[in-house]
């Protein structure tokens, strides 16, 4: 019998939850950040796709939690533990948070991508969730997959070939 | 949550007032693509001295995921020209094109045969070539609606990227992002025969703040709320 791998996509400001043999995909992150939260026995992932730092900065009236920083990552925790992940050996990769346009008047927003990865070093750090390993910065653009089964994320830059972390 | 829900939820993601847009408001905005896009054309025709032809604008309302999806999808690679509009009436712009066809344009305008943008390092003139172009077909957009609407209409300078169009077009969205989940696109479509028997073409995304629509509304006599 052939199991039939599926790759779970996450577009701009999503999130999703992966089990093997299926692995998890997010396409063209720029100044966002990609998060995989696992836990390597029980063999669940999930990953969100962010893009801004602090749900403060909404200026909207309804909330898209998976946009955010702090509201996405305590969320993606939430979804993990119900789906029976355990909060105190959950580990984190992180990739993205580049500076894709180079303005010279140093307008906040855009710096961004630095912002978003600090804000996700932060939110995992109240949730005691330890990053293992990382890829972000620099001005390229990534795409990324994570597989539940092996734990190990794939990135994809343009011209730049593929690294695994 | 699917995407037909996503579109009767306009009015809980801070885009209210696009319940109270009318066929003629969009016909308006429209028009707007027409005028600004129409003088871009305009310009790059002269300065290539090739004829180009420009599709009928098209305005649409699209959650983030769809918007990429105009420029080819999140990992299609794209060459794009991205500036922030400050004045009465703020707003993001890119333009967009395939970097074969950017090449294309740059061959053109400097002789130079061997100009590619599909591998770095690209070369510096060919950069500066590109990006000096994404300022004046901004800038001839931007001066014809500032014209037409006699709105105060400041371009930032010009920033390039050639990179996967999640990525560049994602971060153009930043501003966007904050207010709401969905973009209001105002595409116009360009091309001509470039060449040999390359095809050259390209888009201009104008995204206005949500907050400046009411005031380009306004500044041409329509009211909103009618």
């Amino acid at each position: 019998m052939t199991d039939l791998v599926k790759v779970i996509k996450v577009g701009i400001a999503d999130m999703n939850i992966v089990r093997p043999p299926d692995t998890i995909r997010t396409s063209g992150l720029g100044s966002c950040v990609g998060v995989v939260v696992f836990d390597q026995m029980m063999e669940i992932a999930g990953l969100a796709h962010i893009m801004l730092p602090d749900s403060t900065l909404s200026k909207g009236s309804q909330m898209n939690m998976a946009k955010y920083a702090d509201t996405a990552l305590h969320e993606l925790v939430t979804r993990l533990m119900k789906e029976g992940a355990r909060n105190f050996v959950m580990k984190a990769k992180i990739a993205g948070g580049a500076q894709m346009f180079q303005f010279s008047n140093g307008n906040d927003l855009m710096r961004i991508g630095p912002r978003n990865v600090e804000a996700v070093r932060a939110t995992l750090a109240d949730l005691r969730i330890r990053i293992v390993s990382e890829d972000v910065g620099g001005n390229s653009g990534r795409t990324i997959e994570f597989n539940p089964k092996t734990c190990m994320l794939n990135i994809r830059m343009v011209n730049k070939g593929m690294i695994v972390i | 949550m699917n995407r037909e829900e996503n579109r009767l939820e306009w009015k809980g993601r801070g885009m209210s007032f696009l319940e109270k847009l009318s066929p003629l408001h969009l016909d308006i905005l429209k028009e707007v693509g027409n005028i600004g896009a129409g003088n871009a054309a305009t310009a790059l025709s002269t300065l290539l001295n090739k004829k180009i032809d420009m599709e009928v604008p098209d305005v649409r309302i699209l959650p983030f995921d769809e918007m990429l999806d105009l420029a080819g999808g999140p990992e299609t690679i794209i060459a794009s020209v991205f500036l922030r509009i400050c004045g009465d009436a703020p707003g993001s712009m890119f333009f967009v094109l395939p970097p074969s066809q950017a090449a294309c344009f740059i061959q053109q305008m400097t002789d130079e045969r061997d100009i590619s943008f599909e591998s770095p390092p690209f070369s510096e003139i060919a950069v500066s070539a590109l990006q000096e172009l994404g300022n004046i077909l901004t800038g001839s957009y931007l001066s014809a609606l500032s014209d037409f609407t006699r709105l105060n209409l400041q371009p930032s300078v010009p920033a390039l990227s050639i990179d996967m169009a999640g990525a560049t077009i994602g971060s153009g969205l930043i501003e966007l992002s904050q207010v709401s989940d969905l973009a209001i696109v105002i595409d116009t479509a360009i091309s001509g025969v470039g060449l040999d028997t390359n095809f050259v073409n390209g888009h201009f995304f104008l995204l206005p703040d949500p907050e400046s629509f009411e005031i380009i509304f306004a500044s041409l006599g329509v009211a909103t709320n009618d």
